[in-house]
């Protein structure tokens, strides 16, 4: 999973010793790993079943490839599409948002990190403290703001909001305060370096882990964000598909049974709903995970 | 939230290359780097909590209030038994977490299996990519006994429908589950990374001394995870205090046998969106906000995460 850890010599890890430690060791683990994986695999499993076939047959059998594809139509012709619809917006308020954090938080951090100027320390502090501010604490004053101003409704409600990321600028200020080199800094503009060109040329090639960990996290976070659409977006076009699997869920007859009719969705659509949801992020965090960690470790082992 | 949270510690508390005073050059590129980041800063940190902070003591007339609001909502027969639920909940999750995130972390890594400790990982951190309402969406198909793949073990444990499983008891262990599944993952790989950072000797010393494995981790591995855990602590609750997400699709899902006030913010959000009343939604924000923080406040007294070592 990663690189730094395999760094490390072996024989700094504490063993398990004692036959009866182990076993209870190995029946806590078995467990967890039980109760982390059963729900996954379930649901990949369920995406391939009739509504029948979910109830009555073993949960972890394979259903069959013509009822996922029977799933899959029923999905994507709900509402007439409704589903394309929402995942095109989830990618648009995603990235959009995305796109602003990196070009406003990683210059905030080189310049929080390597340069002086007036109000530096409020500003560390202030970023530190909202920091700790939960996201939805500010939902409701945001959606007043925004209202005030006319904006709601609009994609930029949303993707605006997301993009205020101070968890970026902190991750970006301690990369670049811990392992970018003054003296490269100090060679550039030796070498006739423009201020500028300092941060461009030398900095940001340098920081380019750090520029993927800040937008892998921002994509994530984007995307799952529930609260903050939910209250921006009053209709359902302009949902995000998180917010748009609450629509699917009322249209559920097993969870909701007024609503049986001609529009109800089944419950093995309902998981590839699920699935369909979260595959975007499920595929970002397969392909990172091992540079992640590395990054994640790289201000901890770089000195 | 979850995910975004897990990274910090690892840069967070003991850095110390910010003493060396930065050069002092570029002024004006300086304004210009920091200007859009300061944009968003003031408008959505900054004057959303100072927007908050004015409804809350205003009434809808925009005429002072005093305390009001306040009143109002604390007296609101729905104010205490949300107050009650988020705290019940909070209590058990991060009890939970702290204990079986630090358990896990140090199995895991006292494994010398490679293959196996990094599978673990994987398996552990994968359910950290469904979050928000999918991961709900996924556990209510877990718990309710007639589609459940665990179906089984509910009906051992004496529930027989959906309905018996949420009921108003259960939810606090209801959403731990659920937040648990999704975010102990990140945490365990953020703390296993911690671990590897202990250094070779200390532990080669202690063991040299006679210390058995678990000698080893109560004394000096749970010690050297101290701020990490405090850090953990701190985020999570300042997330749980929020809890909308999961009550609201349980809601939903339930036929309103969960109510929808039944969390905090569900309930500043029927303030302001069922009762148009803004201020109040205002002023339960602004408690909320402030519990978070002052809790926070004493992870941070407590753990010694701002400390410098």
């Amino acid at each position: 999973m990663t690189s730094v850890h395999s760094a490390s010599p072996r024989s700094r890890r504490p063993g398990l010793s004692g036959w009866s430690g182990r076993t209870i060791v190995t029946v806590m683990v078995a467990v967890f790993v039980l109760f982390f994986a059963i729900p996954l695999v379930w649901l990949l499993l369920a995406t391939t079943k009739t509504a029948r076939g979910l109830t009555v047959g073993n949960p972890f059998s394979f259903g069959s490839l013509g009822d996922l594809a029977t799933n899959w139509d029923q999905l994507f012709a709900f509402q007439d599409g409704a589903v394309t619809s929402w995942i095109g917006n989830s990618a648009v308020y995603a990235i959009g948002a995305l796109v602003i954090t990196l070009v406003a938080s990683i210059p905030a951090g080189y310049a929080l990190a390597l340069t002086e100027f007036r109000f530096r320390r409020l500003l560390l502090v202030l970023t530190l403290i909202v920091m700790l501010i939960p996201n939805t604490a500010l939902v409701l004053p945001i959606f007043l703001e925004l209202n005030a101003v006319g904006l709601i409704g609009s994609p930029m409600s949303v993707i605006l909001p997301m993009s205020f990321f101070p968890f970026g600028v902190y991750l970006t200020y301690i990369y670049f305060s811990t392992s970018i080199p003054r003296d490269l800094l100090a060679a550039a503009r030796i070498d006739g370096c423009r201020e500028f060109q300092v941060f461009t040329k030398i900095a940001l090639p340098l920081a380019a882990p750090i520029v993927a960990l800040v937008a892998f996290f921002s994509f994530v976070q984007n995307w799952n964000n529930f609260f903050l659409p939910f209250v921006m977006l009053p209709s359902s076009d302009g949902y995000p598909v998180q917010v748009g699997l609450t629509s699917l869920l009322a249209s559920t007859p097993a969870f909701n049974p007024s609503s049986a009719g001609a529009q109800s969705v089944q419950l093995p659509t309902l998981a590839l709903a699920t699935v369909v949801s979260v595959l975007p992020v499920l595929i970002v965090f397969l392909v990172s995970q091992r540079f992640l960690v590395a990054g994640m470790t790289a201000g901890g082992t770089k000195e | 939230m979850t995910v975004v949270d897990e990274t910090a510690p690892v840069a967070a508390p003991t850095r110390r290359a910010a003493r060396k005073p930065p050069a002092p050059r570029g002024s004006a590129m300086s304004y210009g780097f920091i200007s859009l980041y300061v944009l968003l800063t003031l408008a959505f940190g900054v004057l959303p909590a100072l927007y908050a902070l004015v409804l809350a003591f205003t009434d809808g007339e925009g005429g002072f209030a005093g305390l009001a609001n306040f009143t109002k909502v604390v007296g609101d027969f729905r104010f205490w038994p949300a107050v009650t639920h988020v705290a019940l909940y909070l209590v058990i999750w991060l009890v939970a977490l702290v204990i079986f995130v630090t358990l896990l972390a140090i199995v895991v890594h006292a494994i010398r299996i490679r293959w196996l400790s990094r599978t673990l990982r994987l398996v552990f951190y994968l359910p950290g990519a469904l979050a928000g309402a999918s991961s709900v969406l996924l556990w209510l198909f877990v718990l309710d006994p007639t589609a459940s793949p665990v179906s089984g073990l509910l009906t051992a444990l004496g529930f027989d429908s959906f309905v018996q499983v949420i009921a108003p008891g259960n939810l606090p262990v209801v959403f731990t589950v659920v937040a648990f599944w999704t975010g102990a993952g990140g945490w365990i790989v953020i703390m296993y990374g911690a671990l590897n950072n202990i250094s070779a000797e200390v532990i080669e010393a202690a063991r040299v001394d006679g210390a058995n494995a678990v000698q080893i981790a109560w004394g000096i591995q749970l010690p050297m995870l101290r701020k990490w855990i405090s850090y953990m602590g701190i985020m999570s609750l300042a997330a749980g205090t929020q809890l909308f997400v999961e009550p609201q699709l349980l809601s939903q899902a339930s036929n309103a046998v969960v109510p929808n006030d039944y969390s905090l913010n569900q309930l500043a959000y029927q303030y302001a969106f069922q009762q148009n009343d803004f201020n109040g939604a205002a002023a339960i924000s602004l408690l909320l906000l402030v519990i978070a923080l002052a809790l926070s406040a004493v992870f941070v007294t407590r753990g010694g995460l701002f400390e410098r070592d």
